[in-house]
């Protein structure tokens, strides 16, 4: 089975969940489909959905909410 | 207290920069152009006289960098700075700093500065200079028994509001009472955790409401104003397409309104440029103040072109020590004007940033049409700031000739090698509410979530 990486295309702040206080988007372990919401980025407080974008499972991910990310920088692994 | 030779240093970036750089040549003003390391390249940087690269691309280590922009000053000689909108266009600790340079800040002092960026201070402003605000209650609450009987009064559903927030952010609803016991504290908590400062005060929430915004510019004794403007049209909070006048106010409304923003800027001895931001409920005929900015704001352009005055400049002469010129006799309202932002980004994929290579791009050469931007043929759009790239501006007699101008200069608009929302406002311009301005700030978010209108938007492109 092969690793999928879901790679950051943007700079910016990454967030696990939708505001401070509700639960992360997903866990590690959770089916996705493609259209799940994985996390958001925020640049200059302009939000933007990041998308599974593949049919799986989370594997891990490999930045923490509120981490910075470069564009490039992995953000999760779906297997 | 007017300098000698002025030199403005201006501190921000993109579109802004560039219009601020442009005011400034008007007035004979030399220019310094800040920037990051990835915005060398921009219009603002070949426009102004001077420019200083002040750190690196993210927005803390350069253009949110007060230190960083005030040492670019010194090594400059610049005497005034002009901070633009967001960055640190509101931050009452920069513009003391910069006071404390030596420098001028354009715009308002810091203490005015504070007071306005404190809603419920703002609030308590507004009631003294007999500006209608929103039912609520200004002081601030500690305990959720005080919220409860307070909320008593205001009436359900209402909004917890950091006093400290503000542009939309810092703000839970609570339709019963058990909801407000539940929200309240995690409000405190991310008003704390976002803006430092746990403070929240309670107002009721108006359910259908237009965002109508008064422009004024005031020399510390007396303001005028320069009419309204109308941004009901938001996504997420940021507006999208707005336009001067109103379409809804009468003139006896337009009166009562913009008179109550000049009192207000006249009560707290404004000096500058400043947006007095209210919300119209339509079904009552109200209006209710709920924040003042005390910025240029993005939309300014379409206030210059109903009324002739050109607002950064008026800033400038203001910073200068200059009392206005203008008497609000002068000021007439003629004619309507659109702005539409143009971002980069995608509206095919729920408006995912669009950063990259600006192949080819022509405006419209048309009368009537105002293009307000940063990027040419060739420029690198990079994904580190707000996403807006240009602002197409329109002006005709009639609002309905505005959206057909509107419609015009988006045709004739060639932009190729990035996605951009010229497909949304051609979808914008083609609907019945838009053409019968039947919108509330409601309005822009319920048509985005119909699936069918979504494929309109991908078919445009």
């Amino acid at each position: 089975m092969s690793t999928f990486e879901i790679i950051s295309p943007l700079p910016g702040t990454f967030y696990r969940k939708a505001a401070p206080d509700v639960p992360n988007y997903v866990e590690e372990g959770q089916a996705v489909t493609p259209q799940t919401v994985i996390g958001l980025i925020e640049v200059m407080k302009q939000y933007s959905e990041v998308y599974a974008e593949q049919t799986g499972v989370i594997e891990s991910f490999e930045v923490g909410d509120g981490d910075p990310v470069e564009p490039g920088q992995v953000i999760a692994l779906i297997k | 207290m007017t300098h000698s030779l002025p030199k403005l240093l201006v501190a921000n970036r993109g579109e802004i920069a560039v219009r601020i750089i442009k005011a400034a040549k008007a007035l004979g003003i030399p220019t310094v152009a800040i920037c990051s390391d990835v915005d060398t390249e921009t219009m603002a940087v070949q426009l102004a006289d001077e420019f200083c690269v002040i750190g690196k691309a993210r927005a803390d280590q350069s253009y949110l960098n007060g230190e960083a922009i005030l040492n670019a000053a010194k090594e400059t000689n610049a005497t005034m700075i002009h901070p633009g909108y967001g960055f640190l266009a509101e931050n009452a600790d920069f513009a003391k700093a910069v006071e404390a340079a030596g420098l001028i800040f354009v715009g308002p002092d810091a203490q005015t500065i504070r007071n306005m960026g404190n809603k419920a201070e703002a609030r308590r402003l507004a009631k003294q200079a007999n500006v209608p605000i929103v039912p609520g209650y200004e002081g601030t609450i500690d305990s959720i028994d005080e919220a409860l009987s307070i909320a008593e009064k205001i009436g359900y559903p209402l909004l917890i509001k950091a006093a400290a927030g503000g542009g939309g952010r810092g703000i839970r609803l609570a339709t019963t009472a058990q909801e407000l016991a539940k929200e309240l504290p995690i409000a405190q908590g991310e008003a704390q955790a976002a803006f430092g400062d746990k403070t929240i005060y309670l107002e009721r929430f108006i359910k259908r409401a237009r965002h109508i915004e008064v422009q004024i510019v005031s020399d510390g004794e007396r303001a005028i104003h320069l009419y309204e403007r109308e941004c009901s049209l938001q996504r997420r909070r940021q507006k999208v397409f707005e336009e001067a006048p109103s379409p809804v106010l009468t003139n006896d409304l337009r009166e009562k309104l913009c008179t109550s923003a000049v009192r207000l800027a006249e009560t707290i001895h404004y000096k500058g440029a400043g947006t007095l931001e209210y919300l119209y409920d339509e079904a009552i005929g109200e209006f209710f103040f709920i924040e003042m900015n005390t910025r240029i704001q993005v939309e300014h352009p379409v206030s210059e072109l109903i009324t002739g005055v050109d607002i950064v400049q008026e800033m400038l002469k203001i910073a200068c020590g200059e009392k206005l010129s203008l008497h609000q006799e002068q000021i007439e309202l003629q004619g309507t004007a659109i702005e539409m932002r143009i971002n980069a980004e995608d509206p095919s994929r729920n408006f995912f940033p669009s950063p990259g290579i600006i192949n080819e791009l022509k405006w419209p050469q048309l009368a009537g049409v105002r293009i307000d931007t940063f990027v040419y043929q060739g420029y690198k759009v990079v994904a580190y700031y707000d996403s807006l790239i240009a602002k197409i501006i329109v002006y005709a007699p009639t609002r309905e000739q505005a959206l057909v101008k509107a419609q015009e200069a988006l045709e004739g608009t060639t932009l190729i090698g990035i996605n951009t929302t010229i497909p949304l406002h051609q979808w914008l311009l083609s609907l019945d509410e838009v053409r019968k301005a039947e919108f509330d700030t409601g309005t822009l978010e319920l048509l985005l979530t119909d699936s069918i209108k979504l494929e309109l938007i991908k078919g445009a492109i």
